[in-house]
């Protein structure tokens, strides 16, 4: 279930994606800032810049696939407004986060990698947010919201889609 | 009169109790009261089961209140807590609060204490003079006390730090680099992110220290990508130290020159391991490299490096203010001074606990701890991360020191304890582990990547009870390839918590404990 989201890069995103790639240029080690400043700036990693990125980095585009597909971070196609991310690590479990997960999926009608068919959230699995003394916990875009319970989330998923 | 200053924490954990809306309800609430107050995000203490904990400063000291909401405001407001007024929200001076007040706080000294941001209060609590003292002093000199004060990496491994940074020391090579390992992935630890949300010029020092002293110029943290906060707080004290003089090509007019960025990981557990990490910093895939050549013979870009862990790096300073001595008067046998340990899981007051090697998991988990959250009693508790082995309550007479967790095929790793009430069932997580593994496995050595999917399949298996005394003896073969047979730790370590809890638990596995417990004691391991 879920909205499925098309890949349609506008002119502007392909500016903004050219003028990351002109900044990272030179830049040791640079493919793992550029995919962040990527991804930070439209929402993810577009596979048809990656003969783009492989000439300027003077890498293979194989490199490049196999680099994104490495990394858990990086996605290649378009997420939701906002992105929740539900803790599935050893303390949360203490807490009770199983139960948390199958209750959170079973409120938005989705499963982990999905979008809600509003296009409002995208819920995606991570392994401890730092958060363990306040388990279990959840991040919604870049907030930690520590112990939580299905309605406590809920909550927080309407406040976001209406704000 | 001087406006009272009050604290309200901006540390991850905090605000994810609230502490934005604490904060903003006290200052509305001065507004509407025409009072004038100085609100000051201060790092948090680390109580976390205190938190949002509001302090106010008095002429007796800083007096806590905690935990608020809004809508406890008003009333404190009410019952004058600018002057440290009655409340039942009240804990009296916050350096009195025993949970704080037995704590052995070195490396984590101000934590809580002080603005993150302000480099002004960072000097004003004895920031900077380790380094201070670092320049004055020859580089073996500040390798020597590094040795001396006995400090082992606080990562995982526990290496000899001093070692380390002597073997780059002696390294030929027009450029070194400092890398600082922030990728802290394991459950039950928090105490990275704490010190770069926190107190991050400790570890800015401690970098700057370790670059002076093997003639390194540039220092990279590796840190996690699910820490956006600490980014952020990290970046705006590397410019302050920027503008300082404290960074840069010219270090406090030393002649020195140490330069340091931040590179955000992505997600990948395993570069947690220090060869992944490299190669990830090189803009490649996490893949972990054959030892030899050592990192601190050819690290980054092939060039002399330290790897070293944020709590190691943020241990630098007070050594080196101090003096090693001080240092290695804290702990135990072989293990050094002071553990930063994080109570997490099912606690009932979870939180940073930093004390001398020696004391045992028992206090931790009650004089400190409380408990269980839930009320119920502490069946295991899995210490040093995914990677770590399951103690059984038996087992809780432990103390903190690696000899002492490596005689029970245990570690202490990052010093995150996790604790599991009765209702847990150890079968599951030991599948867990295998799951984990497989997720994060990254694919290089077979043992890791066929074991872990494999592992997942026996635990099913087990779990259905085909075959069930077969399938036991496939996990303990099993186990023993993973073992002996991985690159690294993730698949090398992934038996610890399996065969641990195997070992500790076997009647979740459906074995007969009564006959089987005392021949799995006899087998050990695997
Ligand atoms: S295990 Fe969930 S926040 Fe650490």
């Amino acid at each position: 279930m879920g909205i499925s989201l098309v890949n349609k890069l506008s002119d502007s995103d392909l500016k903004k994606i050219e003028s990351h790639i002109f900044a990272h240029q030179g830049v040791p080690g640079a493919l793992m800032p550029l995919l962040h400043a990527v991804q930070d700036d439209i929402g993810y990693v577009p596979e048809e810049i990656y003969p783009q990125i492989s000439q300027a980095l003077a890498l293979s585009v194989a490199e490049v696939h196999g680099f994104v597909t490495f990394y858990h971070h990086f996605r290649t196609h378009p997420v939701g407004k906002h992105v929740l991310q539900v803790c599935r690590a050893e303390s949360c479990q203490a807490m009770g986060s199983e139960k948390l997960e199958s209750e959170i999926k079973a409120k938005l009608g989705i499963d982990y990698h999905q979008t809600t068919m509003d296009g409002e959230v995208t819920l995606l699995p991570v392994y401890c947010l730092g958060n363990c003394a306040c388990s279990p916990a959840v991040m919604m875009d870049d907030e930690v919201y520590g112990r939580v319970d299905a309605q406590a989330v809920a909550d927080l998923v309407s406040e976001v889609s209406n704000g | 009169m001087a406006k009272v200053k009050v604290f309200v924490p901006r540390d991850s954990t905090a605000l994810s109790l609230g502490a934005n809306r604490t904060a903003v309800a006290i200052q509305a609430e001065a507004e509407k009261r025409g009072i004038d107050i100085e609100l000051i995000r201060n790092g948090s203490r680390g109580v976390f089961w205190l938190e949002p904990m509001v302090e106010v400063e008095t002429d007796k000291g800083r007096i806590a209140y905690a935990p608020v909401k809004p809508i406890d405001v008003a009333g404190l407001f009410d019952a004058d807590f600018l002057n440290g007024g009655e409340h039942a929200l009240n804990l009296g001076l916050t350096a009195e609060i025993p949970y704080l007040k037995n704590q052995q706080r070195l490396t984590f000294a101000r934590v809580g204490i002080t603005d993150p941001v302000s480099l002004e209060d960072y000097l004003a609590h004895d920031g900077y003079k380790g380094l201070t003292n670092a320049l004055a002093m020859t580089q073996e000199d500040i390798v020597k006390a590094v040795t001396d004060s006995g400090l082992r990496g606080r990562g995982g491994a526990a290496f000899p730090t001093g070692i380390k940074w002597n073997t780059v020391l002696g390294a030929k090579g027009e450029q070194k680099y400092i890398v600082c390992n922030a990728d802290e992935g394991d459950s039950g630890t928090y105490s990275d992110r704490m010190v770069m949300e926190d107190d991050p010029f400790v570890l800015i020092e401690g970098m700057t220290i370790a670059g002076i002293a093997v003639g390194a110029t540039q220092g990279y943290i590796y840190l996690r990508s699910e820490y956006p906060h600490a980014l952020h707080i990290l970046n705006e004290a590397i410019a302050k130290a920027v503008a300082a003089n404290y960074l840069g090509d010219d270090v406090c007019g030393s002649g020195q020159a140490f330069h340091l960025e931040v590179r955000r990981a992505a997600g990948a557990y395993v570069c947690g391991e220090e060869t992944s990490l490299l190669e990830s910093l090189e803009g490649k895939r996490g893949l972990v490299r054959f030892k030899p050549p050592l990192p601190a013979i050819e690290g980054l870009f092939g060039k002399p490096t330290v790897v070293n862990n944020v709590i190691s790096l943020a241990t630098i300073p007070i050594i080196l203010d101090k003096g090693a001595q001080y240092y290695a008067d804290y702990g135990m046998g072989r293990s050094r001074g002071t553990l930063p340990i994080q109570l997490a899981g099912n606690i009932k007051q979870g939180g940073l606990v930093e004390l001398a090697f020696g004391v045992t998991l028992r206090e931790l988990l009650y004089d400190y701890g409380g408990g269980s959250a839930s009320g119920r009693p502490i069946r295991a508790v899995q210490v040093g991360g995914p990677l770590g082995a399951y103690l059984p309550e038996s087992q809780f007479d432990t103390p903190v020191d690696y000899e002492s967790f490596a005689k029970l095929w245990a570690v202490l790793g990052h010093g995150g304890i996790v604790a599991f009430d009765d209702t847990v069932d150890m079968a599951k997580m030991a599948r867990y582990a295998f799951e984990f593994c497989s997720i994060e496995s990254c694919g290089k050595c077979t043992p890791c990547r066929i074991g872990a999917t494999r592992g997942v399949e026996v635990m099913d298996k087990i779990k259905s009870g085909k075959d069930h005394a077969k399938n036991i003896q496939v996990l303990r073969d099993l186990s023993d390839t993973m073992l002996n047979g991985s690159l690294c730790a993730l698949g090398g370590m992934t038996p610890y918590p399996v065969i641990s809890a195997l070992n500790h638990f076997g009647e979740d596995f459906g074995l007969n404990v009564s006959i089987d417990k005392k021949l799995n004691e006899k087998e050990g391991v695997a």
